[in-house]
């Protein structure tokens, strides 16, 4: 390796009380709340400030304020997020999740956001899949470049804030940018800090910190047809299993039903579900409606059995049944798949939504002005005037790192995850709209969580080990090392594993297809360790593909292997072969660690009983269709109810 | 339905730097993004580019084709001919990290320099009231994806170095335009607009609002009114002088 790859000397390094990774909406309210409890806090952002994938959340936050129908509650929206993931979510999130987002919602108005409003002044709520009432506080369907804007800002006006304290804005809260940590340093069983490279420089740099963050956003990356950005890599995910904390739910993905499909440079570019929300239809190459032809039993009482009835719901939400259109996703994407698959499917092999028939021309851009856009510019297509082809993408990774649901830690001391990359709270599917509000919801707890664990340490910190640090630096140089030795091209390696996982893993799995997977996996990350890259250490596009890539293998291996391991259909795990939600696979969760470089273990592990005064607030009859008849004796309805205390 | 373009892109650093040939191919439905990212795939993997959601929603592929600030992932191939020598270049204005990847902390740094909302103080969370039309004003400029395309074209930074220090630029003058009008910002705004962040500098050429990939009325909706609002305190040679060149006779 030449002098100027290898750049002998001492690294950059910095100390921290509390290291947040990712830049998106859990990461930067994590560091607002870690400042707001005294902590000398780090974001670490992958891109520039402020480019965070939350910008592509379109629909919503989902918050029961009840602006616009007075009815919801946080027990609605607790029951709504419940269903949505057929009952594996971790409960206690989900209640927290639906206590606390009203309150993080309002607080994001005093940090500047502005909201659509409703007649009265109040923050306007729309519909979304899955939500009984209207729910979700937007601004057009742009709402994610809002929630990343507002934070982006407050983290500014702290940053003032204490500039006129110390004539330093960065004396407490610091950005650095375009920054990717490549590992994590644990000593004596705890977090000691994190090791990262600056792209533009290629310099390294390493963080000293008793407590670390994970916020860094899904996997989606692993996959050929995905609405996620290049930095979708599954990092936190990898960096928890290498700290040695656990993975959970990884069978799990949303495919997003409505993804571009046309022309194939965009195909995965999402499509809002507010289209939908705002009367949008799907139909099949024949004109038919189809999703009438698709609701599942669990959800025969809340969908409408006639096109009619679907279309007055839009007005008449309360004596009438909302449309199948909206659907919880898992449900509407693969019933996409089977009309293509069936022969009716649109010209580039998608289905037609429809709104260009549905609301006039004016109204469309009021609403959905960046989709008008999107298609305007990216397919040539004017919505207003016809039907839009789409079918479904990677979207959205409901399994994440196992954590406390108060306090948002890990297995492991000291290491926390929040948001997209943490798992549980969705269970098996995610509603849309309840990203943005559990970005917020534990991303605050993250923050928060973080800076008690810190407090209570009362000073004593674990420190790094020097040889921790040159392992750290031999493993990122390493593709260039290789480079002598003629290994492969990154992007052909991440090009065979997106193939693998997309046909192998994707919506429909078998489980021959899914033990190919594996071995193709085992394959790859052979090839993966000797990938090769040329240049220099300067925003070198090939050389930080190739630190992705190791990290993208670990977390493909665990969707792959949960997804082999459950043997039956629920939410965002749909099996060929097991295609019924099977009660018994409800309660167990499906843990993953690592196993050396590039293997996992998995364990089975009993899901929590619900808490008795939650478990009650739902009927009878529902948990029947989720639950094996010995968990329902606990229920109000049971009456022997007498041994309810067996569920705490 | 796919051709062999010829693409001209800048490679180099600060110092040094030329435009490299690259004949590639492209296929229909593509955007220039994807072309760079075929170069990177099959001839130049060490092409520095900036990009993250390819959607035009994220504001980071920002570069100049053919000399004009664009997105690359909003630039559709099918604008071009078949025969055309496309160019792409980094933002002019600012200083170059590498290819196609430029240093914008210059945005950064004039963000932190702008006061934040300042919300009535005994307002509490969840009481905020406002209505939907007093809203917009401000909504339009929050759709800003912070491309920086306008801080790139605005002739007042754009080959003048000298001006950088004392000149917010468009997109951080459109943030106090957002402020000063949001229906509770409670905070003083225009006199520190006018002073500190060189609002006065801004002629109104709407170079800024001709490459925003948002459509964003940067100067007829964002400056103009500021400096209205401004000119209530203060003299401002360009709008007297916009007053007396633009005044119809008789009026």
């Amino acid at each position: 390796m030449s002098p100027d790859i290898e750049r002998p000397g001492n690294i950059e390094r910095h100390d921290y009380d509390v290291v947040v990774i990712g830049a998106g909406g859990a990461g930067l309210r994590a560091a607002i709340e870690a400042r707001a409890q005294g902590k000398r806090t780090a974001i670490i952002s992958k891109s520039l400030f402020g480019k965070a994938h939350t910008v592509m959340a379109e629909g919503g936050c989902a918050a029961a304020m009840g602006n616009v129908n007075s009815n919801d509650s946080w027990m609605v929206h607790y029951r709504d997020t419940m269903r949505g993931g057929k009952f594996l979510n971790n409960w206690r999130m989900a209640e927290l999740h639906a206590r606390e987002a009203p309150d993080r919602v309002w607080e994001l108005e005093t940090y500047g956001a502005l909201f659509d409003r409703t007649p009265d002044g109040r923050i306007s709520q729309r519909n979304f899949g899955g939500h009984t009432y209207p729910r979700l506080a937007h601004v057009g369907d742009r709402t994610g470049l809002e929630l990343i804007r507002t934070l982006q800002q407050k983290i500014v006006s702290l940053q003032q804030e204490d500039y006129r304290e110390t004539g330093d804005y960065d004396s407490n809260i610091r950005v650095f940018h375009e920054c990717t940590i490549t590992d994590l340093f644990v000593s004596e069983g705890r977090v000691a800090g994190a090791f990262a490279y600056y792209r533009g420089t290629g310099d390294f740099v390493r963080f000293d910190a008793p407590a670390v963050v994970l916020a860094t956003g899904g996997v989606g990356k692993s996959y050929q047809v995905t609405s996620n950005s290049w930095e979708y890599t599954g990092d936190g995910h990898a960096l928890a299993l290498r700290a040695g904390a656990t993975l959970i739910n990884m069978e799990f993905l949303q495919f997003h039903p409505t993804g571009m499909v046309w022309p194939p440079s965009v195909k995965g570019i999402l499509v809002t579900e507010s289209v939908r929300g705002d009367g949008g239809v799907l139909r099949n190459s024949e004109g038919k409606r189809f999703m009438f032809d698709y609701i599942p039993d669990v959800f025969k009482e809340q969908y409408a059995t006639s096109e009619e009835e679907g279309d007055r719901w839009y007005a008449d939400q309360e004596n009438n049944r909302r449309p199948p259109e909206l659907l919880p996703r898992d449900e509407v994407a693969r019933a996409i798949n089977s009309e293509v698959k069936a022969g009716r499917g649109s010209p580039h092999g998608g289905v037609f939504l429809d709104i260009a028939s549905r609301l006039k021309p004016d109204e469309i851009q009021k609403r959905l002005p960046s989709m008008y856009h999107q298609f305007k510019e990216l397919a040539d297509v004017d919505i207003t005037q016809e039907a839009m082809e789409v079918g479904p993408t990677c979207h959205y990774v409901m399994g994440g790192v196992e954590v406390d649901p108060d306090t948002a830690m890990s297995k492991v001391p000291g290491l926390f995850s929040a948001g997209e990359c943490s798992g549980g709270m969705h269970g098996s599917n995610r509603l849309g709209g309840n990203s943005l509000s559990d970005l917020l919801v534990f991303g605050r707890r993250a923050g928060a969580g973080a800076a008690a664990y810190v407090d209570g340490l009362g000073g004593v910190r674990a420190a790094v080990a020097i040889d921790d640090v040159t392992e750290a630096q031999k493993r990122a140089l390493l593709p260039f090392s290789s480079a002598t030795e003629g290994g492969e091209n990154p992007f052909v390696v991440h090009l065979e594993l997106q193939k693998t996982m997309n046909d192998l893993v994707g919506i429909i799995r078998k489980a021959d297809e899914m033990e190919l997977a594996l071995k193709a996996l085992q394959d790859i990350a052979v090839r993966a360790r000797t990938v090769s890259v040329a240049g220099r250490r300067e925003f070198n596009p090939g050389w930080h593909l190739a630190l992705d890539l190791r990290n993208m293998l670990l977390v493909s291996l665990c969707v792959a292997k949960a997804a082999l391991e459950r043997r039956e259909s629920r939410g965002g795990h749909t099996r060929d072969d097991y295609p019924v939600m099977d009660s018994d696979w409800r309660h167990v969760l499906l843990v993953l660690s690592a196993l050396g470089e590039d293997n996992v273990n998995l364990v089975r592990q009993e899901q929590l009983p619900m808490r008795p005064e939650l478990f009650d607030l739902f009927e009878l009859d529902e948990l029947k269709n989720y639950y094996t008849g010995e968990e329902l004796g606990g229920h109000r309805a049971d009456a022997s109810g007498s041994d309810k205390g067996d569920k705490l | 339905m796919s051709y062999d373009a010829r693409f001209r892109v800048w490679r180099g650093d600060d110092e040094k730097g030329e435009l490299v040939d690259y004949p590639v191919e492209v296929n229909e439905g593509e955007v220039v993004l994807d072309i760079i990212h075929r170069l990177q795939q099959t001839q130049a993997q060490d092409l520095a580019v900036r990009w993250n959601c390819k959607a035009g929603k994220c504001g980071s592929c920002s570069a100049e084709i053919n000399g004009r600030p664009r997105l690359m992932c909003m630039t559709r191939m099918s604008t071009f001919t078949e025969t055309e020598t496309i160019t792409v270049t980094p933002l002019r204005t600012f200083p170059v990290i590498r290819d196609l990847v430029t240093d914008v902390s210059f945005n950064y740094t004039k963000a932190r320099e702008i006061p934040s909302f300042a919300p009535p103080p005994d307002l509490a969370p969840g009481d905020y009231r406002m209505a939907q039309v007093d809203v917009e004003r401000s909504q339009e400029f929050r759709k800003c994806i912070e491309c920086f395309l306008c801080q790139d074209i605005c002739h007042v930074v754009r080959d003048h170095e000298e001006n950088k220090e004392s000149f917010a630029g468009p997109r951080y003058l459109m943030r106090i335009a957002e402020l000063d009008m949001h229906p509770l910002d409670v905070a003083d705004r225009q006199k520190e607009a006018q002073e500190e962040h060189g609002l006065g500098m801004c002629n109104i050429t709407k170079c800024c609002t001709e490459v925003c990939p948002e459509h964003i009325k940067i100067t007829d909706n964002a400056l103009i009114p500021l400096k209205e609002r401004v000119v209530d305190r203060k003299y401002d040679p360009l709008v007297w002088l916009g007053s007396k060149i633009f005044k119809r006779p008789g009026a």
